[in-house]
Order: structure tokens, then C-alpha cells, then sequence
């Protein structure tokens, strides 16, 4: 059983092989995942289609997988595991956050008050926010 | 403050969101004992940080009716005056002590010029503005975030060495987060990650400011 991170998603994929720096999964796992999907054109996002290259295909892919990971990486992005659970966390990549910032659009985000009520931040559209942190620390 | 803030003007079309970079058991009785009626949200592996490239708290945001950002992330209402203290007693001097109050009252009286004025105030940035002053990450502060939230989840499942490795080396990749580090140092005998190890990065700091002050401009 492998479990993948990503946003504030967390899967689990249980017919899937990862061995050291790769990650195999199949496109329903990899849209399930990330919500990207695996297109003819490569792994695609919004406008954006990260292509698998000719030349790297018998690296990037194998049985009908995609070496989630390496693709992620070669989008700029940042693709960490740990070996012993066997989970990987397909994080966000700079390019990616920064563009949403300089957008000017508050990034949307779903989290639970303490008896477990989520809240969405867009669900406060209409109204002016200040939208503090703080912590115990 | 911010409940006080929040009751004054709440029936002006505004709210606070407040984001605990904390895990529920730590943050609960703060929020008990604050009596809060705005919306405190528990975010145990800082995805909020990581979204809004946020590295210490109190950082606020302000964001306007149609959920844009007004004004980026940015130190709201604390100041620098606690390197001051004597680290025996705890005590700072009065000039420190009648600053942080003027910074602080200084925030808030610019975040309720805010919500009465809105972009006729003079702290509310126009686009132009607000876009200068945005910051997103770097790759090294992205795999920071991700390094970060794989400790997270390895410590919640009790894997206590593999995710301490894993926020060991996002705090190594993402230094200027005081976020990631305080969250998993060690407490002192308070409750809070202010022991010898804190005060020795404070120090490392030197002329760089821990909390860089807001560029906040006196309502007029």
C-alpha cells in the first residue's frame, strides 16, 4: 500500500509499485491522487501539459504506469517519500504558488474549526477578511 | 484583540479568520480561553503557510469582498521589543513595552480604517501595489513545504525518528521559517519553543528583524 500526499489530499493505492526515486501509478491513480491527468499530450493540468518526452519514454513509462514522481520533478515540482511507509508526498511547485499569489487571488483552503466543522475560506466571499495565524509556540 | 476587534465590526461586512499552525490538543485552550465567536481553524501540517508563502505567526492577510488579496502577508501588530528582555526575569523596559503597544494599536486602528473605509484607506494597496509587495516561494522553500508535511504525517502515524529527519531537513532547506522549526522544538518549562535553542537562532539573526515590521501607514 502506498500513500500519496498532495495538497490537502491524502490516497491511498493499493495495486501500485514504487521503487526508490519512482513512482508508478496508473492514470486513474494519478488523477485520483493530484487531480492532473495523463493525457496523450503528457500529464496536464489546467492549460498546463507537462509532455513525456519520445526520447525518456522507457523511463517515464512502463505497463500501462507513468513515473509519477520523475514527471513531477521534471514540472519543477517537488516529489519527497519516505521508504519505510512507503509514502510520498507530490508537493506544490514554486512557479505554481507564486503565479497563484501574484494573481492577487486569496488561495482557497478547507479546514476544520476544533469540533471538526471545515471551513472554506471562500466561503466568506462578500465580507472583508483578516485572516490571521497564530499558534501555541 | 481580535476578539474585540471582531465585535466592533462585525456588522460591517467583515470577519476574522484565524489559521492555529498547530495541532487541535495545543491550540484548544488558547481558543477556549479567548472566548472567540470568529472562525478558528486548526491547520496541523501548514498548508497555509505553504499557500501564502507565510513563515512565522502573527502574520495576517487582508483580503476584500471579492477575495482578493489587499494586503500580503506581512507581521500583524508585534514587533521586535521581546529581544530586549531580560532573559532572567522575563522583564522589558518601559520604552520597549510603550512601542510594541503603539505598533499594535497602530495595526489594529489601520485594520479598522480598513473594513469602514475600504480601498479609500490608506493602508488598502491597490493592484500595483499589492503585486510589488507579494512574495511567492522559491524551489527550495517548495520542497521545504513538502519535506514539512511528509513529517507531519510520518509523526502522526508515529513514526517519530523518519518524520523528525523529514522537518530536520525543511528547516534546514527553509531557514527563514520560524513556523516549521518552533512547531517541532523543544518546549521549555511555559509551554513555549523559546528555550537556549531559540534564543541562539533569534541571536544568529542579527540585524534582521524576527518579526519585519508591516509598512502600515496611520490612518488619517
Amino acid at each position: 500500500m502506498i500513500t500519496v500526499l498532495h495538497e490537502q489530499r491524502e490516497t491511498q493505492h493499493p495495486d501500485t509499485a514504487a521503487d526508490g526515486d519512482a513512482l508508478w501509478l496508473d492514470g486513474a491513480a494519478i488523477e485520483q491522487a493530484t487531480g492532473w491527468a495523463w493525457k496523450p499530450e503528457g500529464l496536464c493540468h489546467g492549460d498546463i501539459c507537462v509532455p513525456v518526452p519520445p526520447a525518456k519514454k522507457n523511463e517515464l513509462v512502463r505497463d500501462g504506469r507513468l513515473n509519477v514522481a520523475a514527471m513531477w520533478r521534471r514540472s519543477g515540482q517537488p516529489a519527497v517519500h519516505d521508504q519505510a511507509s512507503r509514502t510520498w508526498v507530490l508537493g506544490t511547485g514554486a512557479a505554481q504558488r507564486s503565479a497563484a499569489l501574484a494573481s492577487l487571488q486569496a488561495p482557497d483552503f478547507a479546514l476544520p474549526d476544533l469540533n471538526g466543522q471545515e471551513h472554506r475560506l471562500s466561503q466568506y466571499r462578500g465580507r472583508k477578511v483578516l485572516m490571521y495565524t497564530w499558534a501555541s509556540w | 484583540m481580535w476578539q474585540s476587534l471582531f465585535d466592533e465590526l462585525k456588522d460591517h461586512n467583515f470577519t476574522v479568520v484565524a489559521v492555529a499552525l498547530d495541532h487541535a490538543d495545543a491550540a484548544r485552550p488558547w481558543i477556549e480561553s479567548a472566548k472567540t465567536s470568529y472562525p478558528c481553524l486548526i491547520d496541523r501540517e501548514h498548508h497555509v503557510a505553504d499557500l501564502y508563502n507565510i513563515v512565522n505567526v502573527p502574520q495576517a492577510v487582508w483580503i476584500d469582498e471579492q477575495g482578493r488579496i489587499v494586503r500580503p502577508p506581512e507581521t500583524a501588530g508585534s514587533n521586535d521589543g521581546f529581544r530586549k528582555m531580560d532573559r532572567k526575569t522575563g522583564a522589558v523596559p518601559d520604552d520597549v513595552l510603550a512601542e510594541r503597544n503603539r505598533v499594535k494599536a497602530l495595526y489594529i486602528s489601520a485594520v479598522r480604517d480598513w473594513v469602514l473605509r475600504g480601498p479609500a484607506s490608506v493602508n488598502a494597496l491597490d493592484e500595483t501595489q499589492a503585486a510589488a509587495k507579494v512574495k511567492g516561494p522559491d524551489d527550495t522553500i517548495a520542497e521545504a513545504h513538502a519535506r514539512f508535511r511528509l513529517g507531519q504525517h510520518l509523526l502522526s502515524r508515529g513514526q517519530a525518528d523518519e518524520g523528525r529527519a523529514q522537518i530536520a531537513q525543511a528547516t534546514k532547506l527553509h531557514p527563514d521559517s520560524w513556523a516549521m522549526w518552533r512547531q517541532t522544538a523543544g518546549r521549555n518549562e511555559r509551554g513555549f519553543a523559546s528555550g537556549p535553542e531559540f534564543w541562539a537562532r533569534v541571536d544568529a539573526l542579527g540585524s534582521r528583524p524576527y518579526y519585519p515590521p508591516a509598512d502600515i501607514a496611520a490612518p488619517g
